[in-house]
């Protein structure tokens, strides 16, 4: 019964899959380039999971092309609203990281955090 | 519609654009910009604050007159208008006690850049406290993080990049299990107006259909912004990005940002899910043990700090596990005494941040422990105000801290499993708290040799030579003995805003 429904929603449980690699990227890598692809992929688990939660079978993309059709036509927009906007945070935060990198880069010549740190602890600042 | 109830909107939109217009100007003037909006920002929620006591009800403000599933929408009540007001008048007093570390530590043509965080901040905590829509929540989340994230890395040196970067890491962690949760709750729910979800998740609640799910979201929910706000095991960052940046960011910081996320959890809590279902799930256990954990943890860690600043910040840790142990009651009268600590830590919190760079700053700029012997007599008025914090951290009576342990405690007597733990826990801390801060006050009133002080570079520094700060050092120690000393009139002022959030 369980088994059967992980199957029928089987794009939702890649969604999570996906988030939880992302995470566990996020959070476990050393390397800061690798952390930022790892917050890419967690993002956009999330639009893949906002996109299916928005999609109704058999109904079109709400975009106006011949006319307005009735409400049974199209596809719920809100949630591709959300996933715009969550695109837009997610390529601001990633522009941030990556600034933050290239300085840590250029004053210490590496990408992995614990060595930044160990030589952060030599400076003795 | 009476014209004050356009002003929440006002402050928003004011703090907003005042941010992109600091970055054509130069630093004097964006400073002057941020000093006033701040200003003017607080004499408007005051008027706001007013309008609501007087009126006794809250307010729903439409965004663009749109009607509510298609748009925006503001709430304001007594204990938004409140935290408002409260929060401009911390950042102010923020601002202008670290202006001279500002100048120094900052170079000259990047001064302005620092005063658009400063106000993208500022709109972003009103939106934060105002918002009735969880996805504009999220989104002032992500700019509360970026622009807080800009206040660590201002002063340029490998330290505060390092510490911002794993900042920037720990909040992006948080804010995913945050939108996780958001998203699975509009999955559910099918709204993104707090009020609305209420609706449906009480009629979820009484049918008993997508229990789990409803949980997961949750504590999702409850987890990212935990580990936003440096929350015991989630505190790595914290450290590291208050000990090191300049003076106003680690004030700010300590005593505004974090707490933004907790009113954030505060409004999930009542507004979104409802309290009562909140209390059923046993989310509010785990907050309780975390928070515990970290009243405990926070001050054997600052026990064990030498650098003044970074024992503050450790301190942090500590006052933040109160909070979450307010919360973890599982009774309203936790939760007030929960606000009224978010409260009172701001207020001393960032009174001991400047206090302490007054100390340091007449003992040669050593933030090391033992340089600091006998700087209560060198700068006697950061002594003072060092001591007043001090002494509001531990929970003497007269002071801010006292009030909010005494609320913790009659709070736990009303819960019936945890009324031992949390008072352990309390006594235990407040004795960890005296070790720390007495330590450091007995260590700054006691006299230096002769001989030693000219050899350390310490300087005498008058109360006149910073007009500016002491000023701010004034208000903080005014701040503080009224919160400890007319608590009556506050404690009520929440209680009733948290009526009016239901």
């Amino acid at each position: 019964m369980n088994l059967a429904n992980l199957l029928n929603n089987y794009e939702e449980a890649v969604a999570m899959i996906l988030f939880g690699i992302g995470f566990s990227n996020l959070l476990l890598q050393k390397n800061l380039i690798k952390k930022i692809i790892g917050l890419n992929i967690m993002d956009t688990a999330m639009y893949l999971f906002l996109a299916l939660k928005g999609y109704i079978e058999g109904r079109r993309a709400p975009i106006v092309v011949d006319g307005v059709q009735s409400v049974e036509a199209y596809i719920n927009p809100i949630p591709s609203g959300l996933v715009l906007t969550g695109i837009v945070v997610s390529v601001s935060v990633s522009a941030l990281m990556l600034s933050l990198t290239i300085r840590l880069y250029r004053r210490y010549h590496t990408l992995d955090l614990d060595q930044i740190t160990t030589q952060l602890k030599k400076e003795g600042l | 519609m009476a014209f004050v109830q356009n002003f929440p909107f006002f402050s928003i939109i004011l703090s907003l654009f005042s941010g992109p217009l600091s970055s054509i100007l130069g630093g004097k003037a964006a400073k002057r910009l941020n000093i006033a909006v701040i200003s003017m920002i607080g004499i408007m929620s005051c008027a706001v604050l007013s309008f609501t006591i007087s009126s006794g009800e809250s307010y729903v403000y439409m965004m663009g007159h749109f009607p509510a599933p298609w748009g925006n929408e503001i709430r304001v009540g007594v204990l938004e208008a409140s935290m408002a007001v409260f929060f401009c008048v911390i950042m102010l007093l923020c601002m202008l006690g670290g202006e001279r570390e500002r100048l120094a530590e900052i170079e000259p043509e990047k001064q302005n850049l620092y005063y658009i965080m400063v106000n993208l901040l500022l709109s972003s905590l009103l939106a934060l406290i105002y918002t009735n829509d969880l996805f504009t929540a999220y989104v002032f989340v992500e700019i509360n993080t970026i622009s807080a994230c800009g206040l660590i890395m201002i002063k340029q040196n490998g330290r505060n990049i390092e510490a911002a970067t794993r900042y920037m890491i720990m909040s992006l962690l948080g804010s995913g299990l945050l939108l996780l949760g958001i998203c699975f709750l509009y999955d559910l729910t099918g709204h993104l107006l707090m009020s609305n979800i209420k609706e449906q998740v009480q009629l979820l609640n009484e049918s008993g259909d997508y229990h789990i799910p409803l949980l997961v979201s949750l504590s999702l929910m409850s987890v990212g912004l935990a580990i936003k706000s440096a929350l015991y095991p989630f505190h790595a960052w914290l450290p590291d990005a208050y000990g090191y940046s300049t003076l106003s960011s680690a004030a700010i910081l300590s005593s505004l940002v974090s707490k933004g996320y907790i009113f954030l959890l505060v409004k999930i809590f009542y507004r979104v899910v409802g309290f009562d279902i909140v209390r059923d799930s046993k989310v509010i256990n785990v907050l309780f043990v975390f928070g515990v954990a970290g009243m405990i943890m926070g001050s054997v860690s600052a026990i064990k700090e030498n650098n003044i600043r970074r024992m503050i910040a450790y301190s942090s840790v500590a006052q933040i596990g109160y909070i979450y142990m307010g919360f973890g009651l599982g009774t309203t009268a936790g939760v007030i005494a929960s606000i009224y600590h978010i409260v009172s830590h701001a207020a001393t919190k960032s009174l001991l941040f400047v206090a302490a760079s007054g100390i340091t700053e007449a003992s040669g700029d050593s933030t090391d422990f033992f340089d600091l012997t006998g700087a209560g007599y060198r700068n006697k008025l950061a002594g003072v105000a060092f001591t007043v914090g001090s002494l509001s951290m531990v929970g003497f009576p007269m002071f801010a801290g006292f009030i909010s342990k005494i609320l913790f405690a009659q709070a736990a007597v009303e819960s019936l499993h945890k009324v031992l733990p949390t008072l352990i826990a309390l006594a235990l801390s407040t004795i960890l708290n005296a070790v720390y801060f007495m330590k450091t006050v007995i260590r700054i009133y006691t006299p230096e040799k002769k001989s030693v002080a000219a050899q350390k570079g310490h300087t005498m520094i008058r109360i006149m030579d910073n007009p500016v700060k002491s000023a701010a050092l004034v208000c903080f120690i005014l701040l503080n003995l009224i919160l400890g000393l007319c608590s009556e009139p506050i404690v009520r002022l929440f209680q009733n805003g948290l009526n009016m959030f239901t």
